[in-house]
């Protein structure tokens, strides 16, 4: 029994965890095994562990050490329905004998006057002989009928799905056999999406560090009970799953798919990696964009800082400084006819006529000597076809000790070689400062939105309370709007220059 | 070559150029053609289209200017080619003297979401091409509106103002696009608000359209459009 083995190791190392801005993952103390979903409560963000861990967050980007829970067993996951969150927690007695607790709570602020877990008793159990190992709950609302559920299982058989009364988080009908929906594989848990249901399970071993082949996959079903059928109609009782998310980069091993809905259309999930290699491959919570695409989640990936251009997904057009553009290589020079014309060369490679170019690498425009005609003081932005311009080119860098949201820093985004940087006014406009100073009107976040284009938002606007984003209006001005997850205004692409 | 060829050479190659120049003078300032989509009109006030287009202008003759860059127009529509030109509220059939030449200013309705000043300017016997359109109108509010926007497209680059202040100014060779350009938000006051606009051709067709956008960027429609004079708030 893998888990429970590794409990006691992962309580120690989750005791050095690791601190500081690296390239994937959190920020603050974010080591993790087998996280729950990241749940809100009171102001914060919360998630819980093997081992009874926790983890606590203020903005969902700097995590600290949280209160433990009152069971140290195996995996949990919590959901909030009415005025009780409901926490499910395993505990093995033996290798595939396992029982699932049941834990309840008005708050999950420990410094709640109402703060204090109860017991609610066994809600699923194995007995060691049959083909399932009841740990690892999921614990899912159908929101089409609101029933709850819990999946459950591991390695040794069958992932199972019981009903559980959604107003105790008791077993609804202790009776009724738990129905198999899938097999041998860990983190069950389920989501509902544009008329389907999705199973997502954690595939591969885990608990190996960078040896760890953990990675999450997916089936999907019209009804709850299946089956699951992956892309390829593979029932994942008979072992089928799409891959949702596998190692990358720097990182090994991704498990524990929870969901974390935004609302309008914005959609994360947390997860842990068994290794990450920039962290001494420590177990490490992540929480990172959701997509879909073609009825099927696709794992997104957080914002990385770069130099982008800024596309209007509305209107094509590419966010610029409102200044005037001057031509890639300067103003193109007439050198005769067009070829095949009279007095043309029919075109041949490098034989001169206004189609040849000038016969050598251009190169990037550079942005010191045009932006010596721009002037000193704020400039409008505009948005205008993109012409591998300098004022059409933004670098997009997360700002430190700045904070953050849902799995992510705040970035600043300024004119690629230079300090003039988007801001917000008082007026809910935009406009482009000399340089930034730290403002939270000069502070941008970054929601990748189900279509893989992104929303940004400022973290504040002067004299207003009002979450706008980033909007064109019109072809060629962008502006400060309200977000209308239905429409196109408020979707940009971010493309590599 | 000897030199008798090169002269006879020299002289068609002149010839070919003048004629090609006289045609393109021609094609340019064609003969006079009644504009279809534009009439006089009729009643002192008119309401925006069903998509809240603007559709009374007063419009100057077609003034020279050359040039689509943010430079050039800013340049050709910040000279002063006749006295207040950023204040003067024209008649129909009012003058404005322009390096010499009388220039009339004409009231028109369109009869489309946009004014064809292509039409405009040929039913005049002016150019079409390398030329500025100044226009004018007067919108009557109501009540004061807040958080509105003015949403133009225009062939080619234009510059507009509401109630003297610049509010769009977009550049290049570009064709009109339905609210292509759109100001910041504004504030229409009660009562009349003038709207100016000066329009910059390059060479083929031009035209402009504009409308109001209210907060939530639906066509503004309350607003009536007149010319002429200002009436006073009701």
């Amino acid at each position: 029994m893998k888990k429970l083995l590794v409990a006691a190791i992962f309580i120690l190392m989750a005791t050095v965890l690791i601190h500081n801005s690296l390239v994937f993952a959190l920020e603050g103390q974010i080591g993790i095994h087998d996280p729950s979903t990241v749940i809100f409560c009171n102001g914060k963000y919360y998630t819980y562990g093997t081992g009874g861990t926790s983890l606590v967050s203020d903005d969902g980007w700097t995590w600290r050490q949280g209160a433990r829970l009152p069971r140290r067993g195996l995996a949990p996951d919590v959901i909030h329905i009415g005025d009780r969150y409901f926490l499910y927690i395993a505990a093995n007695s033996g290798p595939t004998k396992a029982d699932i607790y049941l834990l309840t709570n008005k708050t999950l602020d420990p410094n709640s006057p109402d703060y204090k877990w109860e017991e609610g008793g066994v809600v699923a159990s194995s007995d060691g002989v049959e083909d399932c190992n009841a740990i690892d709950p999921g614990v899912f609302l159908d929101p089409k009928t609101k029933r709850l559920w819990l999946t459950y299982g591991s390695y040794f058989g069958y992932i199972r799905l019981l009903e559980l009364d959604p107003k105790t988080g008791k077993r609804l009908n202790p009776n009724e056999r738990p129905r198999n929906i899938a097999i041998n594989s860990e983190a069950s848990i389920m989501i509902y999406h544009d008329g389907w249901y999705y199973l997502l399970v954690t595939h591969g071993s885990c608990c190996r560090g960078a040896d760890s082949g953990y990675n999450i996959r997916v089936g999907r079903a019209k009804k709850i009970a299946g089956p699951f059928l992956d892309n390829m109609g593979v029932d994942m009782i008979q072992g089928g799953g799409k891959l949702f998310v596998g190692s990358s980069g720097r990182v090994i091993g991704p498990g524990h798919f929870g969901l974390f809905d935004l609302g309008d259309g914005v959609q994360r999930f947390s997860l842990h990696y068994e290794a990450d290699l920039d962290r001494g491959g420590a177990s490490v919570l992540d929480i990172r964009p959701l997509l879909w695409k073609d009825g099927w989640p696709v794992a997104g990936e957080n914002l990385k800082g770069g130099e982008y251009q800024i596309e209007s997904l509305r209107t094509g057009t590419a966010l610029e400084l409102a200044v005037e553009g001057f031509p890639v290589g300067g103003r193109p020079v007439r050198r005769g006819p067009p070829p095949g014309g009279p007095g043309g060369n029919a075109g041949a490679p490098g034989g001169g006529g206004i189609f040849a170019g000038i016969g050598k690498s251009i190169p990037t425009q550079d942005v010191a000597e045009v932006s010596t005609k721009w002037p000193a003081g704020n400039i409008d932005v505009r948005m205008g076809n993109y012409m591998c311009q300098a004022q059409q080119k933004w670098t997009i860098e997360p700002v430190a000790n700045a904070g953050g949201y849902l799995g992510s820093p705040y970035f600043k985004i300024t004119i690629a070689g230079t300090n003039r940087t988007l801001a917000a006014t008082e007026s809910g406009e935009l406009v482009v400062l000399p340089a930034f100073n730290g403002g939270p009107e000069q502070l941008w976040r970054f929601d990748q939105l189900a279509d893989g284009s992104w929303r940004i938002m400022p973290k504040a606007i002067p004299n207003t309370k009002d979450p706008l984003v980033l909007s064109a209006v019109g072809s060629s001005f962008a502006t400060l709007a309200k977000f209308d997850p239905k429409g196109e205004k408020q979707r940009w692409l971010l493309k590599t220059p | 070559m000897n030199s008798r060829l090169i002269k006879h050479f020299t002289f068609v190659a002149a010839v070919t150029v003048s004629a090609l120049l006289a045609l393109a003078a021609a094609l340019d300032t064609a003969a006079q053609i009644p504009a279809s989509t534009l009439t006089k009109p009729a009643a002192p006030d008119k309401p925006p289209n069903t998509d809240g287009f603007i559709q009374r202008w007063l419009l100057l003759e077609p003034i020279g200017a050359n040039g689509l860059t943010d430079s050039a127009v800013q340049a050709a529509v910040k000279k002063e080619y006749f006295p207040d030109q950023f204040t003067v509220i024209p008649h129909d059939g009012d003058k404005a003297t322009v390096g010499g030449a009388e220039l009339t200013w004409h009231a028109v309705d369109t009869l489309n979401y946009n004014v064809n000043l292509f039409h405009f300017a040929r039913a005049q016997g002016k150019k079409t091409s390398d030329v500025l359109f100044w226009a004018v109108t007067i919108i009557n509010c109501p009540r004061e509106m807040r958080d509105v926007r003015l949403a133009i497209g225009s062939n080619a680059a234009s510059v507009w103002w509401v109630n003297g202040k610049e509010v769009i100014s977009i550049y290049g060779d570009r064709q009109t696009v339905i609210d292509d350009g759109v100001s910041k938000r504004l504030t229409l006051n009660k009562g009349p608000n003038i709207v100016r606009a000066a329009i910059v051709n390059g060479g083929g067709a031009t035209d402009f359209c504009a409308r109001f956008l209210d907060a939530e960027d639906k066509p503004l429609k309350e607003i009536t459009v007149s010319i002429g004079e200002v009436r006073r708030a009701p």
